[in-house]
């Protein structure tokens, strides 16, 4: 069941993004910047982690999630540390993320050449 | 979809929560789509597939891959190095820069500082 | 000679006695591909960066144009030419390797045309004995400067236009055996505040239409002068614009055959090029290496090439500018019917 809420919920915000595309002609870098500060203000808002249960990766997968799990960090500091907290915190769940984006990024540079 | 398949590999194989599944499967989905974008592939799946490779993380990395690639010829430092976030940049910065302003709310609201989970 | 506002007329009638195209692999798989010379396999022709590839292409088109009209380096005066690339550095690089002295322009996907009128200018007014026009572009080093890196997964939309990676070079003389050009007119840039960097076929067409009325106008002639009038890359987009602006304006465009070059170096149904061919080495190597073949052989009498450039940077488009265009069309005759 998870299976199809999966789904439809990661194939709803793509869609979302492919309306963002052709209908409103953002470029890519327009539509993935408002998706992923959507994703932190319905964080913002609490609904995200009720949308990750329900949905599993549909709400994982997605650069929407980027935007909740930089708030999730924020907000995680913020209560330990207080308000310097939300600064020094952002980065802290997404780290895995962007850490393996750069770092596997600049090997494949040193190794491949784009194909055009 | 995928996603959740090897979601599901991380929560029942490592015994984590569904939220602490979510990195480590974002993980393998970026490395997944750097090897596909290493290989020349990624570009003709998504003149296809659309938003739907543009908008997971997947589209993230790809990015950055990309663009990595492409600047190899300007050198390590000034091409790799300099372009890297080239278009990733504006994710990350309004990302970063919503989640502040999130953040705030929170602090001034003084929401869930008590009991937030 | 100037007739009329804006076009220059060839009454020494200079000849191109040499002409050369080298393309990359998808140009090779075209309807067109028995008439380049040379067909390279892969797109980084083995070269370290997309840049020297460009530079390659353009490199070995000039030297098989010199060979073709049996002109060697030293005898050759002048080469004009410009391509893509920020600095037109595809052609000064080449330019070193030519050697002899040099003119670069900007006309982006206009510059075949552009080079072409300037060089037969330089030979038509003694001010030249052989002059060389030439133009390339790359696929891949267009789709870094102006788009995205080759890689990365952005969806073409179908108004866009795939730049053809190829190079086009002619020899202009005053006298020798081949087709002639007969006169150039020079067009104005016409800016209709289209903003869309995928959908430069809407853009150009205007300009297209624009020098084209304005050579009829200076020359007298009309569209049955010629056998065959085509635009150099509006496309599966903009060549349809431009028939129905130029009908709307009362011309009779209908009476030959009007084409453009972007759809005739691809087969659009079977590859995968959106709209169809664009890039300075579209015009070029439609015409210098499948055109002046059939005006050698006199299946053609008399044609025109008018060639289209958007004239858009990346930075202006970001500045959120509109993309101004213009055109150029040169007049060429047959051998064979003088």
């Amino acid at each position: 069941m998870i299976y199809l809420w999966a789904f439809l919920v990661g194939g709803g915000i793509c869609v979302l993004g492919q309306l963002m595309f052709d209908v409103a002609k953002l470029t890519p870098a327009h539509t993935m910047a408002t998706l992923v500060v959507a994703g932190a203000v319905v964080d913002g808002l609490g609904f995200y982690d009720p949308l990750i249960n329900f949905a599993g990766a549909g709400a994982t997968v997605p650069i929407s999630n980027f935007g909740n799990a930089l708030v999730q960090g924020a907000i995680t500091e913020l209560q330990n540390d207080g308000p310097v907290g939300i600064i020094t915190g952002i980065f802290s769940i997404t780290s895995a993320g962007i850490s393996a984006a750069i770092i596997f990024s600049f090997l494949a540079a040193l190794v491949v050449r784009p194909k055009g | 979809m995928l996603g959740q398949a090897i979601s599901e590999v991380f929560v029942y194989g490592f015994h984590m929560t569904r939220k602490e599944a979510g990195n480590p499967t974002v993980a393998v989905l970026i490395m997944l789509s750097i090897i596909l974008t290493c290989l020349g592939v990624y570009d003709k799946i998504a003149q296809w597939a659309g938003a739907g490779t543009a908008v997971p993380v997947t589209g993230f990395a790809n990015s950055m891959c990309s663009a990595a690639l492409e600047h190899r010829s300007e050198g390590l430092v000034l091409g790799v190095g300099a372009n890297m976030f080239k278009l990733a940049g504006s994710v990350i910065v309004f990302g970063v820069v919503a989640a502040f302003f999130v953040g705030i709310v929170y602090w001034i609201f003084g929401i869930g500082l008590e009991a937030h989970h | 000679m100037l007739h009329g506002k804006q076009t220059w007329w060839f009454d020494k009638r200079p000849v191109i006695i040499g002409a050369a195209t080298v393309v990359g692999p998808d140009e090779g798989e075209g309807p067109l591909a028995a008439d380049f010379d040379l067909v390279h396999p892969e797109l980084d022709m083995q070269q370290k960066s997309w840049e020297k590839a460009e530079r390659l292409l353009l490199e070995q088109a000039s030297e098989m144009a010199l060979k073709y009209a049996k002109v060697n380096k030293q005898q050759l005066q002048f080469y004009i030419g410009g391509d893509l690339m920020n600095q037109i550095i595809s052609n000064s690089f080449a330019a070193r390797t030519i050697g002899s002295p040099y003119l670069g322009v900007f006309g982006a996907c206009s510059t075949s045309m552009e080079s072409l009128a300037i060089a037969s200018l330089i030979v038509n007014s003694g001010s030249g004995e052989y002059v060389m026009a030439g133009t390339c572009s790359h696929n891949c080093t267009a789709e870094k400067q102006f788009r995205y890196p080759t890689e990365y997964g952005s969806q073409k939309p179908p108004t866009a236009q795939y730049t053809v990676t190829g190079a086009g070079a002619a020899v202009v003389a005053k006298a020798g055996k081949g087709p002639i050009v007969e006169c150039a007119t020079i067009g104005k840039i016409m800016d209709l505040g289209i903003t869309d960097p995928f959908n430069m076929g809407a853009a150009m067409a205007p300009a297209a239409v624009d020098t084209l009325q304005a050579h009829f106008n200076d020359t007298g002639r009309q569209p049955k002068d010629y056998d065959l009038i085509v635009t150099g890359d509006l496309a599966g987009v903009g060549h349809p614009i431009a028939k129905d602006l130029l009908k709307r304006d009362g011309v009779p465009i209908d009476d030959t055959v009007f084409g453009d070059c972007g759809l005739m170096i691809y087969d659009v149904e079977k590859q995968k090029v959106q709209a169809g061919g664009s890039g300075c080495g579209c015009s070029a190597v439609v015409t210098y290496g499948h055109l002046l073949k059939r005006l050698q052989q006199g299946e053609l009498k008399r044609i025109l090439v008018c060639a289209t450039g958007a004239l858009l940077s990346p930075l202006s488009y970001q500045q959120g500018e509109t993309i101004p265009c213009i055109a150029h069309a040169v007049a060429i005759e047959s051998p064979m019917h003088n």
